[in-house]
């Protein structure tokens, strides 16, 4: 390999190798903080080494022995200084190992990142940071937030592992599905937070794109996980529109107007493959699989009109009984009007409104209802209280070019 | 490890005859499986006096440190190998006194 090839080889081991070398440390020492700090110094020696004697034939297990060497000798200065405080900075793991087919010390340090006795907030950032081997600076960016407050949370959330000995260990098979329930909470938060941004940029890549690929790791962890299957077939058909779904003025293009050419193919037939393989299981599918689902129908029609609108409100019926929440019944609203018109979806929606008053989509959908039954001035209003309460600015860009329209 | 499991309420009522049988087959039950240390109920805040003797002499001051809405009310000390296991404990605990509990490990 020559020397040209380094920084490429160099993402792509911390792609594949970051969570692995930073998971083997922590099982290995039993110190989230100093897997981390090793890790991170491996990868910098990388990049100095591979430059000169050029990128060994297996990267990940020159890492992690490079880690490993690190984290000894970060061991053995600290012994000098103070052995206690060494001790106090230790997790322990003495349960007895289970090694049951999704043992993995990848996935313990999944679970450890989204701990439920960690703020949700934290245990993002941890994730991003531990598994995805994002950096403190790039996290801060994504989430809008001050680098030295991230660094703090992460931080934060470092010293409650240690100090309240958040177990290093897949949770027992009969707490299983509410923590991996947790895990795939945090990354579709991540995914969301890439997808309708807050801020300046309507779409962040960067987030979408790791959100996903965690998904992907935690499905190759977890195969037979129903709702890991769903919830990587949904980001993939959503992110499968993602060009689509902004125009090159900035504005939101909502799915009627969407050029389907411009979908992601590959993607697409991706999470299709993944619905499909959930629906032959005939197990009762969850809320990730149900959206999952109602994507698929949306992709596979050629356009709008096109679309199995049925077989929308079905999956919806279902979703409103795993899922009771109104954000639920004001998407099936909107499959209603294309299904039975706007006047009935206005009345379902109009029910909605204690629970949603300050969601600015439950604004929005009303003002597009109110459009097609041809009640402006009504619409005209509904566009001006979403346009107030939008955070992300392709959406709107798009609500007040429809409400410029209403003439 | 050791976990203080505080349990917090708005009201310094004892604990109903239904609470307390609950709240003795709990703590049988942290016996037997090793992970008693200690536990009491605590009387109400009123009852108690704040002493500072960090100056010349002895401060003595009626009532509690801090005011709240919420007080301790009783605890339990717990031996748990993690976290995981003292939450699942606390849980049960919270069930049998019918009052919410905070996990807090001692270093």
């Amino acid at each position: 390999m020559t020397t040209d090839d380094v920084p490429a080889a160099i993402t792509r081991a911390h792609h594949e190798e970051w969570a692995r070398v930073v998971a083997t440390l922590t099982k290995r020492f039993g110190d989230l903080d100093l897997a981390e700090e090793s890790a991170a110094e491996a990868f910098a020696t990388a990049v100095e080494r591979w430059a000169s004697a050029g990128v060994p034939p297996n990267p990940g297990a020159w890492l992690t022995t490079t880690a490993t060497r690190k984290a000894i000798d970060r061991i053995r200065r600290e012994h000098r200084r103070d052995d206690k405080q060494r001790e106090a900075r230790m997790i322990h793991d003495d349960q007895p190992d289970v090694a049951g087919p999704i043992d993995d010390d990848r996935l313990r340090l999944i679970f450890t990142c989204c701990h439920p006795a960690l703020a949700m907030e934290s245990r993002v950032a941890l994730t991003l940071r531990m598994v995805g081997g994002l950096t403190v600076p790039e996290i801060a960016r994504a989430f809008l937030v001050r680098e030295t407050a991230m660094g703090q949370r992460i931080t934060r959330a470092k010293t409650k592992i240690k100090a309240a000995r958040i177990p290093y260990r897949v949770p027992s098979a009969e707490d299983l599905p509410a923590r991996v329930g947790g895990v795939l909470a945090v990354l579709f938060l991540v995914f969301n937070e890439g997808y309708l941004a807050t801020g300046p940029d309507p779409v962040r890549h960067d987030l979408t794109a790791e959100a996903i690929r965690l998904t992907r790791l935690i499905r190759t962890l977890l195969p037979d996980d129903g709702e890991v299957a769903g919830l990587l077939a949904l980001m993939l058909l959503t992110e499968a529109r993602r060009t689509a779904r902004v125009s090159a003025a900035g504005d939101l293009v909502p799915l009627d107007e969407q050029d389907r050419g411009a979908w992601d193919a590959a993607l697409v037939a991706e999470g299709h493959g993944l619905v499909r393989e959930r629906l032959a299981t005939g197990v009762a599918p969850g809320r990730y699989q149900l959206l999952a689902a109602i994507n698929a129908v949306h992709t596979s029609a050629r356009d709008m009109r096109d679309t199995d609108w049925s077989q929308v409100v079905a999956l919806y019926d279902q979703l409103v009984r795993v899922d009771p929440s109104p954000v639920v019944a004001l998407n099936r609203a909107i499959a209603v009007a294309e299904l039975d018109g706007p006047e009935v979806a206005l009345s379902a929606v109009d029910r909605l409104e204690v629970g949603l008053a300050n969601y600015h989509a439950f604004h929005a959908t009303r003002a597009d209802l109110l459009r097609r039954l041809g009640r402006a001035r009504e619409a005209g209003a509904a566009y001006d209280r979403a346009i107030e309460l939008a955070g992300n600015t392709a959406e709107i860009a798009h609500l007040t070019r429809r409400r410029d329209r209403l003439g | 490890m050791q976990y203080l499991v505080s349990v917090l309420s708005d009201s310094a009522d004892l604990a109903t005859p239904d609470e307390q049988s609950a709240i003795s087959v709990f703590d049988d039950r942290l016996r037997a499986e090793g992970h008693w240390v200690f536990a009491g109920g605590l009387a109400a805040p009123d009852a108690a006096t704040v002493v500072d003797n960090r100056g010349a002499e002895a401060m003595v001051t009626d009532g509690p440190y801090l005011e709240s809405k919420e007080f301790l009310v009783g605890f339990w000390i717990i031996e748990a190998p993690d976290l995981d296991v003292a939450l699942a404990l606390a849980a049960e605990g919270s069930r049998a006194c019918h009052r919410k509990v905070e996990v807090r490990p001692f270093r």
